[in-house]
Order: structure tokens, then C-alpha cells, then sequence
């Protein structure tokens, strides 16, 4: 009940935002009609539709980064956060409240990616439920990253790290606008040390209904949510006590 | 009957000590004011006895309850009202006290008696519906300290309540905390002069976390020879310089 109060309060401070919303659910469609337009201009296969909703799918994924780093850094900047450390919220509460509410908005993005793409040439089928399921490990890693980020870096930083760095790595190390065994070499293989690729493979995967190879790229992903979740946790309490 | 005593309470940060083996007794239901220049460190105090930050030694009986060996139960009896106005900004003022109700696991019912009750204590029917960021300064103030009095405080902290207010919302202000006299025991950190003269029962004033002085308005005046309240604390705080 407590950490539920908190929880719709976090939900709320982020959909009211006008910005957010315009950023994380603008932005990925309009990527996504801007390069299906390409798509249809071109006479090679650069951005079929098949895979460009998975990769713009996990690339949306991190504005819910930003999201929550940003929250949790104004929480912090504001003292909301100290007043609520006198109450009785309890560290669990806070974490779990920060977490759940942007699960259900990442699948919402994620959902609202996959209708968008249906009238651009992507066939209905039932296998855009299983890729819909299949982005929580990401977003779990994305809203993890988000909860460390906050608790370490002023909003005006967290607006560098995770609206300028971040978003870039996960576009240009992800596979969504090249193959990255075009580059190769080092490059291929940071990309595949880190797991936006792998993020968008499984999401290509499930999408066709390649299970096996879904289940060859979900490990990477679950492991850096859980190191994600773990490392947020640990930098959260961190904070907390030097309040 | 003591609601806050402090013995020996100690805290560093790195070689600067912003308070330094401070021994209080604030007595239960008094409204006490603690005063003194930037760093004197009456934040760092306030961040103390409400378990926000350790002491580096010494100790404080909150509610006598120890704030370093019980601090969820001093966590209970208190409330913290902090120098920024800390109000969820997207949420309606309504909302903001539904927060607060949710977070101390009140029922339906409860959480609407009291939001009747604040509403008509802070006057804030006129901007329930609005958005707490969008107010002026003078009414997130207030919001702040209704949030902070949801959970029914036997103590509460008021960090610099009227910091950054106009002569009119800083007035306003004074008269409902003269009004929370009584209800709870007030701990108020301020360096305005006329504010701690105003609405307090004792004053202590603070320099480098040391406490130089205490007693009422009247008393520190007489102790300082002076017959206005602000030469009486800049008499005692050159005093110390001396």
C-alpha cells in the first residue's frame, strides 16, 4: 500500500511531463515512419520493417533511462527524497516504487512501436505478443541503469549521460541503423560485449519466432538486468545513507 | 519532561566539524528556535536528530528514543518539513496530501478527514486542484509543512520555513505555525531575527556547531545588555570572535 502510493506518485510525475512523452513515444515513431520512407525509396534492404520495429522497439527503451535517472535526481536535488526518508517508506519501498511504474510505460512504448508498424507493412501475427513480453529484460535494465544514474549524477548531468551518451551507444551499438559485421573487428565486438545488440536480436528473434535463437541472446540481457538491478540497489542505499 | 535531549552530539565531515559535542534538552510542546549564520550548523543538526544523517559520536534521545540505535522509532514520532519546499511538482496539491496519507497507510476515510482538516487549516481549498509546482513560493511552503503534519508528529522540524518569502507570505506563515503551537513540539532553524523572537519559546543561538547561548528572547537580550533582539545576537555571536 505504502510503496503503491509512491509508485503512482512516480507514474504520475512522469506522464505528466509533456516533454517525456513527446521524447520517448514521438521520437521512436517518428523514426520509425522516417526510415520506412526511406525503406520504400531505396532499392536495397536497409530498413525492412520485420527488423526495424524490434531495433527501434530497444532504442526507445532508453528514454526510460533518462526517465527514471531524472526523477530520481530531482527527487534527490529537491529533498522530496529526505522528507521521504523520515516517513515510514522503507528502502524497498523506494526502489520497488521507482522500478514497477516504468514497466508497464516501457511495454506501453514498446506495444504502441508494434501498432505503429502494422499500418507501415508489418504483418499481424501473434508473434508481436512474444516480442511485446520479451523487452522487459531490457527495460528492466534500462529502468535499472536509470535508478543508478540518478543516484550518483546531478539532473543536469543525468540529462548528458543518459539523454546524450546513452541514447547513442544503444542506437550505434545496437544493429538498429547497420549490420555490425559491416564494421567488425573491435567495434563488433564491444557491440557484442554489451547487450543492446543482443537486446535487439532477441526482440528479431521472437518476432519470427526463432525461439532458439531468442533463447541464445536473452542470457546476455537477463544477466546485465540483474547487474543493473543490483548495482542500482547497492548505489540507491549508498546515497540513502549519506543523506 | 524532555522531548529532545541531545548528549555530546558530534558531526564531521572530513576535517570541518559542523557540530561540535552539542548537549540540549528541548522541552516537550515548546516551540524552539534555533538560530545563527550560514554553517553554524543547524541544518546538520536538524539532518541528525531526524536520522537523516549519523552522528559521528555522541547520541540524542528523540521522543526518548535513541536516534542511533532506534531510528525507525524516532522515525515515527517525527516529521520533517526540509529547507527546500520538497513537493512532488506535477502533482495537484490534493494529490500531494493523498501521497503523504497513502505513505503513512491511512484508510479512505482517514485520508479524506484529513485532507478536510489541512484544507481548512492552511487554507488551501483555493489551489487543490492545482498543480504544486505551478504555485508560488509562499504556498508550496505551506503545502510543505501540511504534508508534513499528515502523519500527526509529536516533533516537528521546520528547516528555514520562510526562506525566500515575501513580508506578506512570510506573515501568513508565522500565523499557522503560531497555530501548531501546542500540537506538536517545533523545532525551527531560521536567521531571521524578528522570525525567532516572534513565534518562539526559547532560542538557541549557533556558530561552528557550537551552541553559545540559550534561553528565551527576553533572557538573551538581558544577558547581552541590549534592548533589541538582533543586537543581542550579533553582541553574542562577536562575543565568541573575541
Amino acid at each position: 500500500m505504502k510503496m503503491l502510493s509512491f509508485a503512482g506518485r512516480c507514474a504520475k510525475e512522469i506522464l505528466r511531463d509533456g516533454i517525456n512523452l513527446a521524447f520517448g513515444l514521438g521520437f521512436p515513431l517518428v523514426l520509425l515512419l522516417l526510415l520506412s520512407a526511406i525503406q520504400a525509396n531505396v532499392p536495397v534492404s536497409l530498413f525492412e520493417i520485420d527488423t526495424l520495429t524490434p531495433g527501434i522497439s530497444v532504442f526507445g527503451l532508453s528514454f526510460m533511462t533518462l526517465f527514471s535517472a531524472t526523477l530520481v535526481a530531482k527527487d534527490r536535488e529537491s529533498a522530496f527524497l529526505q522528507r521521504l526518508y523520515t516517513t515510514p517508506l522503507r528502502a524497498r519501498d523506494f526502489i520497488a516504487g521507482y522500478i514497477l511504474p516504468l514497466l508497464p510505460i516501457a511495454l506501453a512504448q514498446c506495444l504502441v512501436c508494434y501498432l505503429f508498424a502494422i499500418p507501415l507493412g508489418l504483418t499481424v501475427r501473434a508473434e508481436i505478443f512474444y516480442a511485446i513480453i520479451g523487452i522487459v529484460p531490457m527495460a528492466l535494465f534500462n529502468i535499472a541503469l536509470g535508478l543508478l544514474c540518478g543516484s550518483v549524477l546531478g539532473v543536469r548531468q543525468v540529462g548528458g549521460v543518459c539523454g546524450a551518451l546513452l541514447t547513442n551507444l544503444s542506437a550505434w551499438l545496437s544493429g538498429v541503423w547497420f549490420d555490425l559485421r559491416l564494421v567488425g573487428g573491435l567495434f563488433e565486438k564491444i557491440a557484442l560485449a554489451l547487450p543492446f545488440a543482443h537486446a535487439v536480436e532477441l526482440e528479431k528473434a521472437l518476432l519470427q519466432g526463432d525461439f532458439a535463437s531468442a533463447a541464445e541472446h536473452i542470457l546476455p540481457v537477463l544477466l546485465y538486468a540483474l547487474f543493473a538491478a543490483a548495482a542500482a540497489v547497492f548505489c540507491f542505499l549508498r546515497q540513502m545513507k549519506k543523506q | 519532561m524532555q522531548a529532545i535531549s541531545t548528549q555530546g552530539l558530534v558531526k564531521r565531515y572530513d576535517d570541518i566539524c559542523a557540530v561540535d559535542g552539542l548537549d540540549l534538552d528541548i522541552h516537550k510542546g515548546e516551540l524552539f528556535s534555533l538560530l545563527g549564520v550560514n554553517g553554524a550548523g543547524k541544518t546538520t543538526l536538524i539532518k541528525m536528530l531526524s536520522c537523516l544523517t549519523k552522528p559521528t559520536a555522541g547520541d540524542a534521545l528523540v521522543g526518548g528514543f535513541s536516534i542511533t540505535a532506534e531510528p525507525e522509532k524516532v522515525k515515527g514520532l517525527i516529521a520533517v518539513s526540509p529547507q527546500e519546499t520538497a513537493v512532488a511538482p506535477n502533482l495537484s496539491v490534493k494529490e500531494n496530501l493523498e501521497l503523504m496519507c497513502g505513505i503513512h497507510g491511512f484508510s479512505k476515510e482517514k485520508t479524506r478527514g484529513k485532507l478536510r482538516a489541512l484544507c481548512g487549516q492552511f487554507s488551501l481549498d483555493a489551489v487543490l486542484e492545482r498543480k504544486a509546482g505551478k504555485l508560488s513560493g509562499g504556498w508550496q511552503r505551506r503545502l510543505s509543512i501540511a504534508m508534513a503534519l499528515i502523519g500527526e508528529p509529536e516533533i516537528l522540524f521546520l528547516d528555514e520555513p520562510t526562506l525566500g518569502l515575501d513580508v506578506i507570505a512570510r506573515h501568513e506563515l508565522w500565523d499557522i505555525i503560531v497555530s501548531l503551537k501546542g500540537r506538536a513540539t517545533i523545532i525551527l532553524t531560521t536567521h531571521y531575527m524578528e522570525e525567532a523572537e516572534a513565534l518562539s519559546d526559547r532560542i538557541g543561538i549557533m556558530k561552528n556547531g557550537r551552541l553559545l547561548a540559550l534561553g528565551t528572547a527576553r533572557e538573551l537580550m538581558h544577558r547581552a545588555g541590549t534592548e533589541n533582539f538582533e543586537a543581542a545576537f550579533v553582541s553574542i555571536v562577536r562575543e565568541d570572535m573575541k
